[in-house]
């Protein structure tokens, strides 16, 4: 496929985004006209993409759909949730065509073709208009771009008025006639809703003939009069003058074809029909950037700066007019330079610079070693300059690869909405945190674990709207999907208010698949946690949507990959909370280096709260009294089976993770440190308490702690050693 | 039988009071009158509380005189305003053209 293509597809792509993303605001009640205006735009993209890249078959099929969106926007048809659903459905088949454009075919297949006539079919018949599918050939052109697209506005309250341009001769005043009272004379056909007199024409006091007149006037006339009873009007003095009547809601063209037509100059013009009402801002700056287009000056001169510098000479126009004009220009001009400082650059490439970062960090670190043995101040010095740029480097590498949330998250209302749809149920989406960045290779693989949550809260989770009603709850369902940092990961949460999770139910499943023996006793927390166990399905009923294969056994493991975590948080009849934890990043971390014997072990910095002594007469079991704290903590000398004796003064490092603190008891304590995460092989998979591995600047491997496995193994342990007086206090910690 | 009634007060500011018809018919000589006025003083003061008839040549000469005094830098200030002259003013729509403010009498 050839590069133009591909780069169709992809820009295609982001404008069905937002025409899709417009439609679903739209039919939560968006009723603004720029949403409207802003999908009518996207659709105008697609179509005039697909024209200048030749793939007839989409422009053809969009301008059906735009044909519809115009129908909408002109007011000739009222939104419906059928029509969504049929734009929707639209979206779908583009989406479907530019796959195939993907997989190099400019042709349709047959069965898309098929689709796609039946999609269009339905499109039409909310059109109404029956042979409209002749393409306008020329709607690639500019011009004729803004006819269609900035036609209507948003407003035909004040587009309901004739306007009149007058030009008076010279010799009118001379010949016994009174502009005056021809104008005047208006006021019995209608009401002068706005009258702007043109004294440009009169010339300077010398050259000024007092008898002669110079005068124009831009009318906008409210009335119901003809447009023969206007101009009989003027009838006396009709050969004397310039006369333009331009009918009620005339299409902008027809206004820039008068503002070419009179003397005065364009900007002014244009000026005074929008202060008069007659246009809009927006149709007349799309209006006049089309003629600033066609005529590409050699000088370059936009056309904004002459704008505002008319509109300070004349102080006629009203500040707020500058300003809206003003930012008007500059957003265009911002979102401009935005687009010219984009690069488009492939993620492998992206990937090797982070690789080679990565390398550039541990052969800083070593030669940073060097330096410090070798006692040279000077190179020690430039080594610590050199491991300060890297560190810089580090972070604008992986700055690089971070991605905003959002995306992926928006892709969800489509999926709300319609799964809602198929199940009857009303349900809101509510997103929060869409900003938060991660790393672009954790955006992708999130998407599946993600979506089977939100599916399993829809389909499972929203109970039907009538048992909302018999429990007393809202009849619209509710599902959230949050982002936030916390402490060096990612928090995702996918929440539901419907059922919750029923313990005894699981249970007795879980007794029932035989993931668990009958008589085994589990913490509330623990049971719940078997459904991420494999083989296990609570809905009896296996729906389309979530018996699809794929359990929340997969789900778990798809997070585990990412060296993340996943947890629910339930309440019966209150919801649930599912609650994805992940690092931000899969390759490189700052970490706090400790060691225990002649081992090194590294914890990730960010869950590092704070180190202190550890004191004898402070702790009891696994237990530490961190200042009136009571504060779990494990010990890696023995978790790790570390040979030799404790030393006589231990460290105990005090981290937080998913909301718990723990401490971890060390040797030593070795300071900040800079480190690759290596993957440990498949053989250490099932290894608990470590996520990863580093190599140090000397050369010796050192275990990067998973923070958020010792958290819990420490809480755990205790949980065990005294279920009674630990187990509610563990739910309530959530 | 036109009589233009024309003053320096203290401040340097030449009062002229227009007592006659703004028309086409009058518009040559009060042109001239204008421009005799603009060119003596800084400050032009123009009364037309007298000016009983107004039509569009009257009100170009407003515009010429208000527009010459913009291009050299002087000042022309309409007082007395009277009612047939606010009415061409107003239904031409260019108050804030010559920004002056308009009395409007009493009982109107």
């Amino acid at each position: 496929m050839d590069e133009l293509c591909s780069v169709f597809a992809q820009e295609a792509r982001e404008q069905l985004a937002a025409l899709e993303d417009g439609l679903l605001r739209m039919e939560q009640g968006d009723k603004d006209a720029d949403t409207l205006n802003a999908i009518f735009r996207a659709a105008h993209t697609i179509k005039g993409a697909s024209g200048v890249v030749e793939i007839h078959h989409i422009e053809k099929f969009t301008h059906i759909l735009e044909n519809l969106l115009d129908k909408l926007r002109n007011g000739e048809i009222s939104l419906s949730s059928d029509i969504i659903t049929a734009l929707l459905q639209g979206c779908d088949h583009i989406g479907a065509l530019l796959d195939r454009v993907d997989q190099g075919h400019m042709d349709e297949d047959e069965s898309l073709q098929q689709a796609g006539e039946s999609t269009a079919e339905t499109l039409r018949g909310f059109t109404n208009a029956p042979e409209e599918i002749a393409l306008e050939r020329d709607a690639m052109m500019p011009e004729a771009s803004v006819d269609t697209v900035e036609r209507t506005g948003g407003d035909t309250a004040i587009n309901d008025c004739w306007h009149v341009s007058i030009r008076f001769g010279r010799d009118v005043l001379k010949g016994g006639m009174e502009p005056l009272a021809f104008l005047r004379y208006l006021l019995n056909l209608g009401e002068i809703v706005h009258l702007e007199t043109l004294c440009d024409a009169i010339p300077p006091a010398d050259a000024m003939d007092p008898e002669s007149c110079y005068l124009g006037f831009e009318i906008t006339l409210r009335s119901h009069a003809s447009k023969e009873q206007i101009e009989n009007v003027f009838k006396f003095c009709r050969d004397d003058c310039d006369l333009y009547i331009l009918p009620p809601n005339s299409k902008v063209a027809d206004f820039l074809r008068l503002i070419e037509a009179l003397p005065e100059e364009t900007m002014r013009l244009g000026e005074i029909l929008v202060k008069s009402g007659a246009l809009t801002q927006e149709e007349l700056d799309g209006g006049l950037k089309t003629q600033s287009d066609s005529k590409v000056g050699a000088d370059g001169t936009a056309p904004a700066p002459q704008l505002g510098d008319i509109l300070v000479q004349q102080s006629t126009i009203q500040p707020e007019l500058v300003e809206a004009a003003a930012a008007k220009q500059k957003v265009v001009s911002e979102k401009k330079a935005a687009e010219s400082n984009l690069i488009r650059v492939h993620a492998d490439k992206l990937d090797q610079l982070i690789d080679l970062v990565g390398e550039l960090v541990i052969a800083g670190a070593s030669a940073n070693l060097l330096a410090q043995k070798s006692g040279q101040g000077t190179l020690v010095e430039a080594t610590s300059v050199l491991s300060r740029l890297v560190e810089n480097i580090r972070d604008s590498a992986l700055q690089l690869r971070m991605v905003q949330i959002g995306e992926t998250f928006n892709k969800f209302n489509r999926v709300v909405r319609d799964v809602s749809k198929e199940l009857g149920k009303d349900i809101d989406l509510i997103i929060s945190g869409a900003e938060t960045e991660l790393d672009k290779s954790v955006v992708e693989k999130i998407g599946d674990p993600l979506m089977h949550l939100v599916r399993n809260a829809l389909d499972h989770g929203i109970e039907p709207a009538e048992v909302r009603a018999a429990n007393g709850k809202p009849v619209k369902g509710r599902v959230e999907l949050n982002a936030f940092h916390d402490s060096g990961s990612i928090v995702i949460e996918v929440v539901d208010d419907g059922g919750g999770l029923k313990a005894d139910k699981i249970q007795a499943k879980a007794i029932e698949k035989g993931i668990i023996q009958p008589g085994q006793t589990l913490s509330e927390q623990e049971i719940v946690n078997l459904i991420f166990e494999a083989g296990f399905s609570t809905m009896e009923k296996v729906s389309n949507l979530s018996g699809r294969g794929v359990g929340m056994d997969v789900v778990r493991r798809n997070i585990q990959a990412l060296r993340g975590q996943v947890d629910v948080k339930t309440e019966v009849g209150v919801g649930s909370r599912f609650v994805i934890r992940l690092p931000l990043t899969l390759a490189i971390i700052d970490g706090f280096l400790t060691s225990v014997g002649d081992y090194s072990y590294v914890i990730p910095l960010d869950s590092v709260v704070e180190c202190l002594e550890l004191r004898d007469d402070a702790t009891r079991g696994h237990m530490l009294n961190l200042r009136g704290e009571v504060l779990p903590f494990i010990r890696l000398r023995e978790f790790f089976d570390v040979e030799g004796a404790p030393p006589t003064r231990e460290n105990v490092v005090v981290i937080s993770a998913a909301g718990r603190k723990a401490g971890i008891v060390v040797d030593q304590l070795l300071g900040e440190f800079q480190t690759v995460i290596k993957p440990l092989g498949s053989l250490f998979k099932h290894l608990r308490g470590i996520g990863g591995s580093t190599i140090l600047g000397s050369g010796e491997v050192a275990l990067i702690l998973d923070v958020q496995a010792l958290t819990q193994l420490a809480s755990q342990t205790e949980e065990r050693r005294h279920p009674i007086a630990h187990a509610a206090p563990a739910l309530e910690a959530h | 039988m036109t009589q233009y009634a024309s003053q320096t007060t203290a401040d340097g500011a030449v009062h002229l009071t227009i007592d006659t018809p703004m028309t086409i018919y009058t518009a040559q000589k009060i042109k001239e009158q204008l421009m005799a006025g603009l060119q003596a003083a800084s400050v032009l003061v123009l009364d037309l509380s007298l000016v009983d008839e107004m039509d569009t040549a009257g009100f170009q000469l407003l515009v010429m005189a208000k527009r010459e005094c913009q291009r050299l830098g002087r000042t022309l200030r309409i007082v007395a305003h009277n009612r047939v002259v606010r009415d061409v003013i107003d239904f031409y729509n260019m108050d804030s053209f010559f920004g002056d403010p308009m009395v409007i009498p009493a009982g109107n």
